[in-house]
């Protein structure tokens, strides 16, 4: 097993090359998530890569789906997948679709893609845990654009009301959509308030890159019996590439060759935390 | 070859000098679908819905109501699947002026896939009442149908694509709301398309010349309403019909044309779409390759179709 400091190298450098050979897909909200991604398929979750579908464990659904190349990365670099394959992103009969497909490749617990239903679906395993008296978790991310749309609240209400003390949703809070920041797009305001005004255990992670950080609100996380919690982590989009870093042109467009390169060299130095 | 996407943004530009009522909705994808353009020139009419298609068709509904001409853009996907139940109750029931403009419709979308990719579109909105379908074939059809959709009186849906698309009008199409396109006359076979099948119904047609087949190519871009004289006029000289499209073979284009022909004079018919199944990733010219969406595969069908 990798470290946690290694998991975040090799992985943003795996969402690099991948979106490179693909000539497309979207960097920026996959370098904001790496941490999160990394901490919980490394140290957190009840898995088993040799035995995905394993009878209780924990799940993760990455809501986001269009940061399709930091799953891949992570179950590829967690032993789910060889990762020599990640470079098949995005091509015409790869397993490696543009948004991930739980029927392609081991690890993925639903399909997403379209964006506000990964929690939905979310709250339904949740839900599914508790039926068959599970003490796992699930874990879902989404983006802060993500929150626009009016399932999200649906899904975050319902979760409530069924006190689903087992569902730990993260909040990518970058501050970037693809027409800009999200305060100028759908201005969010103050997403502590309302997902405390919704009823979730919330908490402020000031920095959603420092694995201390999210390692001790997921522990207090879990110290709740009677309902969901929200992580809303402050992060940067295009987070360790510092062309990408705030970038909003870098949602959903490929590094060139020389772009790339950079791109690498920047992350064989680059420390998180 | 052209860009659908660019002559929508022009006509929007366009439209908005003209006339001081037309608003423009987007959901966080002003850059993909070019209503961009409209916000550069119209800043003050534009409105930017966020990751929301629900709530911009309702405000695209409430701003209809209240005289307002308003053109909604997202992906297709989106557009027409997830604010659909909007579309039908508040849009198309209360038959308000909502001009639904999608683009990234059909697998040519590429890379995404099959999230991104709505080949079912065509026929969810076909079934609503009161909605107009209309399926652009490049991008001078685009402008005029979008020049068009202005003009007329209440919802209609305009369906685009992302990818390039060879041209099939030279610089001006006449695009009608009545009647359709007959582009190449032929009295053996008659072959229908929309969307980015035109220009390649077109090219099979001048192979089937080489065999001495005459094969008449129609541009089907008002699948709703369906310009019945133009379609049955065709197969009552051909009596046989080939349906070409970037969709569903459930109830798209080549649905509409069976619900003609099997009412009011039946011919024999085959149908070139995608077959029941979700799109995938890949290159846009791999796909429609993939999805046997090209010209030999007419060539192909035709000849079955004339054998039957
Ligand atoms: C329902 C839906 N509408 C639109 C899109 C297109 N889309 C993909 S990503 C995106 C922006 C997402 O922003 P955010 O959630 O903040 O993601 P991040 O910044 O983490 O990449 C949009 C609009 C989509 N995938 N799904
Ligand atoms: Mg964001």
């Amino acid at each position: 097993m990798y470290t946690l400091q290694e998991c975040q190298r090799l992985i943003r450098q795996d969402i690099i090359r991948m979106t490179s050979a693909a000539k497309s897909g979207h960097p920026g909200g996959s370098l904001s998530a790496v941490e999160i991604l990394a901490l919980l398929y490394f140290e957190i979750m009840h898995i088993d890569p040799t035995r995905p579908k394993m009878e209780d464990r924990d799940k993760f659904v990455l809501s986001k789906g269009h940061a399709a190349p930091v799953l891949y990365a992570t179950l590829a670099r967690r032993g789910y997948f060889d990762p020599a394959e990640l470079t098949t992103l995005r091509r015409l009969g790869s397993r490696l679709q543009g948004h991930p497909d739980m029927h392609s490749l081991p690890g993925i617990e639903i399909g997403t893609g379209s964006l506000g239903q990964g929690i939905s679906a979310a709250v339904g395993m949740a839900l599914a845990q508790k039926l068959d008296s599970s003490q796992r978790y699930t874990y879902v991310l989404t983006g802060d654009g993500e929150l626009n749309e009016g399932i999200v609240w649906e899904a975050v209400m319902a979760a409530v009301h069924n006190k689903l003390n087992n569902l730990i949703i993260f909040i990518d809070e970058n501050g970037l959509q693809i027409d800009g920041a999200t305060c100028d797009v759908m201005n969010l305001g103050d997403l502590v308030k309302k997902f405390e005004a919704f009823g979730c255990n919330t908490i402020l992670i000031e920095d959603g890159h420092d694995y201390e950080r999210l390692r001790s609100a997921i522990a207090s996380a879990k110290t709740v019996k009677d309902k969901p919690s929200a992580l809303v982590c402050k992060t940067v989009k295009g987070k360790g590439v510092s062309f990408m870093e705030n970038n909003p042109a870098w949602h959903g467009k490929a590094p060139n060759v020389e772009e790339t390169k950079q791109a690498l060299g920047e992350l064989e130095a680059y420390q998180n935390g | 070859m052209g860009e659908m996407r660019k002559m929508y943004g022009r006509a929007l530009v366009e439209l908005g000098e003209e006339n001081e009522n037309i608003v423009v909705l987007d959901a966080d994808l002003s850059a993909s679908t070019k209503t961009s353009m409209f916000c550069a020139a119209h800043g003050n009419r534009f409105f930017n819905a966020g990751i929301a298609e629900q709530n911009m068709m309702g405000m695209a509904a409430g701003l209809a109501a209240s005289g307002k001409v308003v053109f909604v853009s997202t992906f297709a996907v989106f557009g027409t699947g997830r604010a659909y139940e909007i579309t039908r109750n508040l849009v198309c029931g209360n038959n308000l002026n909502v001009k639904i403009v999608c683009t990234h419709a059909g697998v040519s979308v590429g890379e995404d896939g099959a999230t991104h990719q709505s080949v079912e579109d065509i026929a969810i909105m076909r079934a609503i009442p009161n909605m107009k379908v209309f399926v652009a074939a490049d991008a001078a059809e685009a402008y005029e149908m979008v020049k068009m959709a202005a003009k007329i009186q209440g919802p209609c849906y305009v369906r685009l694509t992302r990818s390039t698309s060879e041209d099939v009008y030279n610089d001006k199409a006449d695009f009608s709301l009545q009647t359709s396109q007959v582009l190449a006359e032929g009295s053996d076979i008659s072959i229908f398309a929309c969307g980015l099948m035109v220009s390649r119904a077109l090219q099979a047609a001048k192979e089937l010349k080489k065999e001495n087949i005459h094969a008449e190519v129609i541009n089907l871009s008002q699948i709703k309403p369906i310009d019945k004289e133009t379609i049955l006029k065709s197969v009552k000289k051909t009596n046989c019909a080939l349906a070409c499209e970037e969709h569903s073979v459930i109830g798209g284009m080549g649905s509409a044309l069976a619900e003609v022909f099997s009412r009011h004079y039946p011919v024999k018919m085959d149908f070139l779409g995608i077959e029941d199944r979700f799109g995938t990733s890949g290159k846009a010219s791999e796909l429609l390759e993939y999805f046997s969406l090209t010209t030999e595969e007419i060539v192909k069908r035709a000849h079955r179709l004339l054998e039957r």
